[in-house]
């Protein structure tokens, strides 16, 4: 039984050098080979990696909007053709924030919001930016963190007080490496103290850049600043998703009411639901994986008939190989093996560097498009099992073909 | 008595291709004894290559039968007619049949692959390297067929069926598509292999060079025709020494 094992597997390690030698002999044949498969592979699992990435980075995006945000922007507004955008048109005003404070229930923190373009001079630099108007709540309602200082307060809201709380970009433009907290900047010719400096948050959903901007108090932007009355948007945190919903219908009715718009008209604000768009974002890029996905099954199955092909083309010149073998002794299970090896190896070498190269095109494609491409050990699962089993059966189908044949007619074919 | 090495009862091999029938041995009865150098003559199209490869155990006869070493072939399955082909038989074809790419060291070696009991590496190596050097190429073992001449390739095929000591040789037209020269040397070969004890069978249709072995057997339309003895039989190390005297007075002259 032991000199039977041995014999066995001494025999397979004589046929694997045999299957080795064949497959460098035809290195054309054999790298061909292994690129469907490779092709195959990586696509798969880069396209699926980077599918994931792309949904992960967007889930993030999202929730770094803060957490159960809705906000009221005033309506877009129209003249002579033209749309200002969202926030442009003079529809809210601070007593429209003080009864959404007042009125709807499960607002939980709320912050009316300014905004507007301006010239930032501080430590012999200028730097144009965003100066956004908010309450002390703003930083809670979107989960923002400070690196240095703190944030103003509601005394500061009241008084209208010049201080100011910096985007890490801005300050990096103004001060560079310099603490920015107790100096002072000017915008529009007005000198604020900077208090705090904001954490990092990247890229925004719209793309533009969160850090490159200056908070100051609402009430200090619309005295100093604008001299408008009216608010841009409003940002409104709700206790739970849950709630969102029946909090934006109040909010609906609240304001149709107070602009006394009737059945019929339209409403002169929009309402950003950020679960509701959280959702959408969040089917859409799942179909977008899946879509790649598809794709990437396909290319699998194009690989599948690249290799199919590669195989099936080469019978006659291995069928010829094969009745030589025969013809000095190999029995056609020795045959059989031979090619199981080959198609094994090259599976599997193929398989192992299409997924390497997959991985490495899909950390490319994230850096590039800047985000966490995410590998799925499902799809390379899949991948390499498809890509082995098509390998494997079209490598083995000729040989056991040939392998059946009389040694005479395996010698003579053409 | 010894029983021969060959016996051939009555031995029919009939091809099918479609509606036609083909008789290419049409009922063959011959002994071969150990020891025996055989040519196989006869015109293109009389069952030579048929009669052979039904020898080499590559193909199965249509009727009657075939004892090699008194075993008859027809009860054997394939496992043990692969096993035959490799420890008993040496068979050399027309077209060298060589796996291409392959260095003739390794070409040589691959008898021994599938070879039981199983066969070291070294001893591989070693035997392969013997027989390269007996046919006179021990120095070519790392060239490739394509990088051989007709000849040479021959002698490659011819070491690879010496590979594994077989009692018996077959070559079909070993020499059919060489030069005359080279032929000679092959005989040469042929004949040294045979004073050592080999029994060989070759095919040719020439009788220059069945005029080397030492029994010539005639074929037509699938039967033996003529088996006699060859009286003035030819020696390759003469007829080479011979040539090269000519070639020298023609070059001195
Ligand atoms: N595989 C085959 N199928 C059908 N007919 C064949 C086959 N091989 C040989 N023949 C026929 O058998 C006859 C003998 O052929 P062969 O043995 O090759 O002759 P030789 O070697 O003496 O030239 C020929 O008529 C040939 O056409
Ligand atoms: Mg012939």
């Amino acid at each position: 039984m032991f000199t039977l094992i041995q014999i066995i597997f001494v025999r397979s390690g004589q046929t694997a050098l045999i299957a080795l030698r064949a497959l460098r002999r035809n290195k054309l044949r054999s790298s061909l080979t292994a690129l469907g498969i490779i092709i195959g592979v990586a696509s798969v699992v880069a396209m699926v990696a980077v599918g994931n990435g792309a949904q992960a980075r967007i889930t993030s995006q999202i929730s770094a909007l803060g957490q159960n945000l809705l906000t009221v922007f005033a309506g877009s507004k129209h003249s002579g053709g033209v749309n200002s955008g969202l926030g442009s048109a003079s529809s809210i005003t601070l007593a429209d924030a003080a009864a959404i404070a007042r009125e709807v229930t499960d607002v939980v923190a709320m912050s009316p919001e300014i905004s507007t373009t301006a010239q930032a001079i501080a430590n012999g630099r200028n730097w144009s930016t965003s100066i956004v108007g908010e309450s002390p709540d703003y930083l809670k309602i979107r989960d923002w963190k400070l690196a240095a200082g703190s944030m103003f307060t509601e005394r500061d809201t009241r008084g209208a007080v010049k201080v100011a709380v910096i985007g890490s970009k801005t300050a990096n433009e103004l001060f560079g490496p310099l603490n920015p907290v107790g100096q002072s900047v000017r915008i529009k010719n007005i000198p604020f103290v900077i208090i705090g400096l904001l954490e990092s948050k990247g890229a925004g959903m719209g793309g533009q850049n969160q850090d490159d901007r200056i908070i100051i108090p609402y009430t200090t932007a619309m005295k100093r600043l604008t001299g408008d009355k009216y608010l841009r948007s409003v940002n409104l945190q709700i206790i739970s998703a849950s709630r969102m919903e029946a909090a934006q219908q109040q909010l609906t009715s609240l304001l149709r009411q107070r602009h006394r718009l009737t059945t019929g008209q339209d409403d002169d604000f929009n309402i950003f639901n950020q679960k509701e768009i959280a959702d959408t974002v969040n089917s859409v890029s799942r179909i977008i994986t899946l879509l790649l996905g598809a794709v990437a099954g396909i290319s699998l199955l194009v690989g599948g008939i690249g290799i199919m092909n590669i195989m099936l083309v080469s019978v006659t010149e291995r069928t010829r190989e094969i009745g030589i073998r025969i013809a000095v002794g190999a029995q056609p299970g020795d045959i059989r093996l031979q090619f199981l090896i080959e198609a094994v190896t090259l599976s599997l070498l193929g398989g192992l560097i299409g997924v390497l190269s997959g991985v490495g095109a899909a950390q490319l494609v994230g850096v590039v498009a800047d985000f966490h491409a995410v590998v799925s050990t499902g799809s390379i699962i899949l991948a390499f099992g498809v890509s082995t089993a098509i390998g494997v059966f079209f490598g083995l189908y000729p040989a056991h073909k040939a392998a059946a044949l009389n040694p005479i007619e395996a010698l003579r074919y053409e | 008595m010894n029983t021969p090495v060959i016996e051939l009862r009555e031995l029919v091999k009939t091809y099918q291709t479609g509606e036609v029938e083909v008789k290419a041995v049409r009922g063959v009865t011959l002994n071969i004894q150990r020891g025996e150098f055989v040519a196989i003559m006869g015109a293109s199209g009389s069952g030579k290559s048929t009669l052979m490869n039904t020898l080499g155990c590559l193909d199965q006869p249509s009727g009657g039968t075939y004892r090699l070493d008194g075993v008859a072939v027809a009860g054997l399955d394939r496992r043990e007619l692969a096993k035959l082909r490799n420890k008993k038989l040496g068979f050399v074809f027309q077209s060298f049949n060589l796996l291409s790419r392959t260095s003739a060291q390794d070409n040589v070696e691959l008898p021994l692959f599938y070879t039981q009991p199983l066969v070291t590496l070294r001893e591989r190596r070693q035997r392969a390297m013997e027989a390269l050097e007996k046919v006179g190429l021990g120095s070519r073992g790392g060239h490739h067929p394509s990088q051989l001449s007709g000849g040479q390739q021959q002698r490659v095929a011819i070491a690879r069926a010496l590979v594994n000591r077989p009692e018996l040789v077959l070559a079909d037209e070993p020499t059919g598509n060489l030069d005359t020269r080279t032929s000679i040397e092959i005989m040469g070969l042929f004949q040294e292999l045979n004073e050592a004890g080999i029994t060989i069978v070759m095919v040719t249709h020439e009788l220059d060079v069945a005029a080397y072995c030492k029994r010539i057997v005639v074929m037509r339309d699938g039967q033996v025709i003529s088996d006699t003895l060859n009286g003035n039989r030819r020696t390759a190390r003469q007829e080479l020494a011979t040539l090269n005297d000519a070639e020298q007075t023609a070059r001195l002259g």
